[in-house]
């Protein structure tokens, strides 16, 4: 049990030293220094946030659209996941590879999607009003609740789909024919066994889910429009616009609470329902469609998936290829003229400007720091899951274990001013350095990493482990042959969303950065700020292109086998 | 043993990198995210003086002037490029500028010099304003508005969409313009009869601009923008065109004129390269370059505009103005009885 606990302290050092310099010391350092500056003393801050109707007003609606949008992803994830778990069929992994691409789309351009689907000279409207000779749009969709709901299940529902679904694959179906045989019906199958048996992994994509809608901004910004407000945008908004940093620091300590609630509640959880099981290979638990039943429900699954998660998406690359001046005529028309110019200007530098790109080479930029992001943020994060799945009721990994969820819960504008005061000073002087960005994109992949290894590093059976070692394998052994082909697939669960979230990441206004080596969602951005249709244009063929490389780099990644591992 | 052979490669690299021979003179920039600039004049400057210029993006405006605020102990660059007549106050508040009478300030007028001690000095302008989409309006038969009060009459309800102060700049630039046209006795009346006109309200000037101007997507014809943006439309037309499809509304007070500004950063160890990037910025030759990088124009009356915006421009006469002292002072207050006002 001793040998145990050393070997949990040995594997924390490095994941704790990395979030102890990146992530807690700016983080402290900003929340002091913006404390300090009130000058009505340290309390004031505090009680003028808890006291004030807005605030409470800000906390309430951050929880409820969390909340249903937690639930929304999860209703349309699970059942996906089921499907990819359970059954092979043509085009499944360019389904699964589509799936994660919006984690990779930025805001500004999901927006232009859904607009160029529902918005008021959307697809849609200009369908039904010419269908039914209406005078106005009668679907409004931008600026509501709804809008928010839409883009929080699109951008989150490959995390239920990849997390829940990998460790459904591996559950053995036998116990659920078993069931079956014995009498009991699907639906009581499904409750009395299989879901006690996927609660950990659904407790765990729900927490993900919740804590990034929690602390959605983008989304709130652009296609909530200016009646909502979450926790990040009036962290946002308290920061920049108004510098009053004394109550932004409140504000981010509030949404760190909650994140931190959410996690212990987690935590709690969890612990209760992990039970080791004897995780089956997936071609003991896939079978092919062969009953109209199952074609009927897995092609009904399968179309839901594709109208959420592709057609704003689908709606943008049309867009890409449509001549916009067609779109501005009123009468609105449903086959535009087709044009491939905004591509072509692409690679043009038409100003001379000093910070052009071709698209090439953004996207070579884009890879190089994903890449980076996927080795960093394993290389930390697969300690760390090795730590906590040994022995989750150890006082260290009961405390650690809320923690390292707390970089989710951060608010972007408010560790990015961490980083100017903290990294100031040799050796530590990287505020502008390019490494920065890699280093706060797995800050954000780290949490993803640690929550889909974890369940599977978890439901190892001990006595595997064990009997390898009375069998004088040591324990590195015990990691090459147990422990690493059970979680192979976790691993590349893991090592996809550390690629998504730093492909997509958009981290130009929390950090600083080198505007001579751009990432395709700076370009995408830059264009999008300019007016004109060839700016406009150039924006949304950028943003297929970068569909097109997200959705071939999920792909690769799919195929990727580490070394010989493969599945046991 | 690989990894010692690793760690002795890294070990090398790093020697190699710290005897590296003593190039030029690297002069660090910090600017915004809309800074740009021609590589040939760019690169003609480091040639002339021998110097490596280094630039950093700091993300928008108050970002920017935050991170600059934030990081006075241990500066970020050199120089500061971005900072506007909305965030001055907040810039020199803090004392991240030293003062630097440039010569070249000879050639600015004075209305542009808003810091009197030259901490700040100012590189270019640009104007907020209402832009219309012009084939609506002919259309429909519909004289076009010239000033603020017009948007209030009846036949343009519906028509506007305008960005939240609290989150865009274009957004916040115009509630300036309203309290400084309308008072700040006035200016809150005006927007409630904008409201009862069905005002539409978006948090960012591209999805007011690419989403509801109905020159791209949207419905609505009038849209706060700025008054740059008719000749971009010519100049990034899809195919090449002859009138701009949109215009500005340039009448008395209706556009709110930003004003950036650079400044040598407190604290720096080459203040003579900062001194020299700051004259080059305010030269002719960085001047000329600006409109067609950065969309805004240039303050040194020597400075010569490119042809289409000679021809497509429209720069206001009385732009509105407001004194930044008085900006810092009630911004807050500005935004949050608008925010009552309009979004309550």
């Amino acid at each position: 049990m001793k040998n145990n606990r050393s070997l949990s302290i040995f594997f924390w050092i490095v994941p704790l030293a990395f979030l102890g310099i990146f992530y807690f010391y700016p983080l402290g350092s900003i929340l002091k220094l913006s404390l300090a500056r009130s000058e009505a003393g340290l309390l004031t801050p505090f009680i003028e946030a808890f006291t004030s109707a807005s605030v409470r007003r800000v906390v309430g609606f951050t929880f409820w659209q969390a909340l249903l949008s937690t639930l929304l992803t999860l209703l349309l994830g699970l059942p996906g996941a089921y499907l990819f778990a359970r059954y092979n069929f043509r085009g499944k992994s360019i389904l699964r590879a589509i799936s994660g691409v919006p984690f990779v789309m930025p805001t500004l351009v999901v927006a232009a999607g859904f607009s160029a689907l529902l918005g008021p000279n959307g697809w849609v409207n200009i369908g039904l009003m010419k269908i039914f000779n209406l005078a106005d749009p009668p679907i409004e969709f931008l600026h509501t609740l709804v809008a928010i709901l839409a883009a929080h299940v699109f951008y989150n529902t490959t995390i239920v789909l990849r997390m829940v679904g990998d460790f459904w694959s591996h559950l053995d179906p036998r116990l659920g024919k078993a069931a079956l045989v014995l009498g009991a019906n699907r639906w009581s199958v499904f409750k009395e066994v299989s879901l006690p048996l996927l609660a950990p992994v659904i407790l765990a994509a729900g927490l993900l889910v919740f804590i990034f809608d929690f602390t959605s901004f983008g989304v709130i910004l652009i296609l909530g429009g200016p009646h909502f407000a979450t926790l990040e945008v009036e962290i946002f908004y308290q920061t920049i616009s108004l510098f009053n940093l004394p109550l932004a620091a409140v504000l981010s300590v509030l949404q760190l609470g909650c994140t931190l609630l959410m996690t212990i509640l987690y935590t709690r959880l969890s612990t209760r329902v992990t039970q080791p099981l004897n995780l089956q290979a997936k071609r003991h638990t896939q079978s092919k469609l062969s009953t109209w039943r199952q074609k009927i429900i897995a092609t009904g699954i399968s179309v839901l998936l594709l109208i959420i998660l592709t057609t704003p998406l689908l709606a943008l690359a049309g867009r890409s290829v449509t001549s916009l001046g067609v779109i501005n005529s009123r009468e609105g028309s449903l086959a535009p003229g087709l044009t491939l110019a905004f591509y072509q200007e692409l690679g043009i530098n038409r100003q001379e400007s000093l910070f052009y790109v071709p698209p090439i080479t953004a996207i070579g930029i884009s890879l190089a720091y994903a890449g980076a992001t996927v080795l960093l943020a394993l290389s930390m994060g697969l300690p760390a899951a090795w730590a906590l799945a040994r022995d989750r009721k150890s006082p260290l990994n009961r405390i650690l274990d809320p923690l390292i969820m707390l970089p989710l819960g951060t608010s972007a504008v408010t560790l990015g001013l961490g980083f100017i005061i903290a990294l100031a000073h040799p050796p530590l002087d990287l505020r502008t350095s390019p490494l920065l960005i890699p280093i706060a994109h797995t800050l954000v992949a780290f949490p993803f990493v640690v929550r889909s290894l974890t369940p599977a590093l978890q439901s190892i059976q001990p006595r595997l482990r064990h009997a390898a070692a009375v069998l004088g394998a040591s324990p590195r052994q015990v990691i090459r042959h147990i422990d690493l082909p059970i979680i192979g697939r976790s691993l590349l669960v893991a090592a996809t969303f550390a690629f998504t979230i730093s492909l997509g990441e958009f981290g130009a206004t929390s950090l600083l950065s080198r505007p001579e080596y751009p990432t395709v969602p700076v370009v995408i951005y830059r264009l999008l700020s300019r007016p004109g249709a060839l700016n406009y244009g150039q924006a949304l063929a950028l943003s297929t292109i970068l569909m097109i490389f997200a959705t071939v780099g999920m792909l690769a990644i799919e195929r990727f086998r580490i070394a010989d591992v493969g599945e046991f | 043993m690989k990894t010692k052979n690793i760690l002795l490669g890294i070990f090398f690299i790093f020697v190699i990198v710290a005897c590296a021979p003593k190039g030029p003179e690297t002069l660090t920039v910090m600017t915004h995210d809309s800074f740009a600039i021609s590589e040939s004049i760019l690169t003609a400057f480091e040639q002339e003086h021998n110097i490596k210029v280094q630039f950093i993006e700091a993300g928008d405006t108050g970002t920017a002037v935050n991170k600059a605020a934030l990081a006075k102990d241990k500066p970020l660059a050199d120089v500061f490029y971005g900072v506007d007549n909305t965030f001055l106050s907040r810039a020199l508040n803090e004392g991240i500028f030293d003062v630097y009478e440039s010569p070249l300030l000879a050639d600015i007028p004075d209305e542009f010099k808003l810091d009197p001690q030259n901490r700040a000095l100012p590189v270019d302008f640009g104007d907020v304003c209402l832009n219309y989409e012009v084939a609506y309006f002919q259309e429909n038969n519909l004289t076009p508005p010239q000033n603020l009060e017009d948007l209030l009459k009846p036949e343009y309800a519906g028509l506007l969409a305008v960005e939240n102060p609290a989150t865009s700049s274009p957004g916040l630039a115009f509630l300036f313009a309203t309290v400084a046209h309308f008072g700040e006795d006035g200016y809150l009346d005006f927007w409630r009869g904008l409201v009862e006109n069905d005002l539409k309200v978006v948090n960012d000037w591209e999805t007011a601009y690419y989403n509801e101007f109905s020159q791209w997507g949207g419905t609505r014809p009038i849209v706060v923008s700025y008054g740059s943006s008719p000749p971009f439309e010519v100049i990034f037309a899809e195919e090449p065109i002859d009138e701009p499809p949109t215009a500005a509304v340039i009448g008395t007070g209706s556009c709110f004129r930003q004003i950036e500004f650079v400044g040598i950063l407190s604290g720096t160890a080459n203040r003579r390269l900062a001194e020299l990037w700051i004259d080059f910025m305010l030269s002719p030759t960085f001047q000329e370059d600006i409109p067609l990088q950065m969309y805004v124009f240039p303050v040194n009356a020597n400075a010569q505009l490119d042809e289409t915006f000679q021809e497509y421009l429209a720069i206001p006469d009385e732009p509105a103005f407001l004194p930044p002292a008085d900006i810092a002072t009630h911004r807050e207050e500005w935004i949050n009885a608008w925010t009552e006002l309009v979004l309550r």
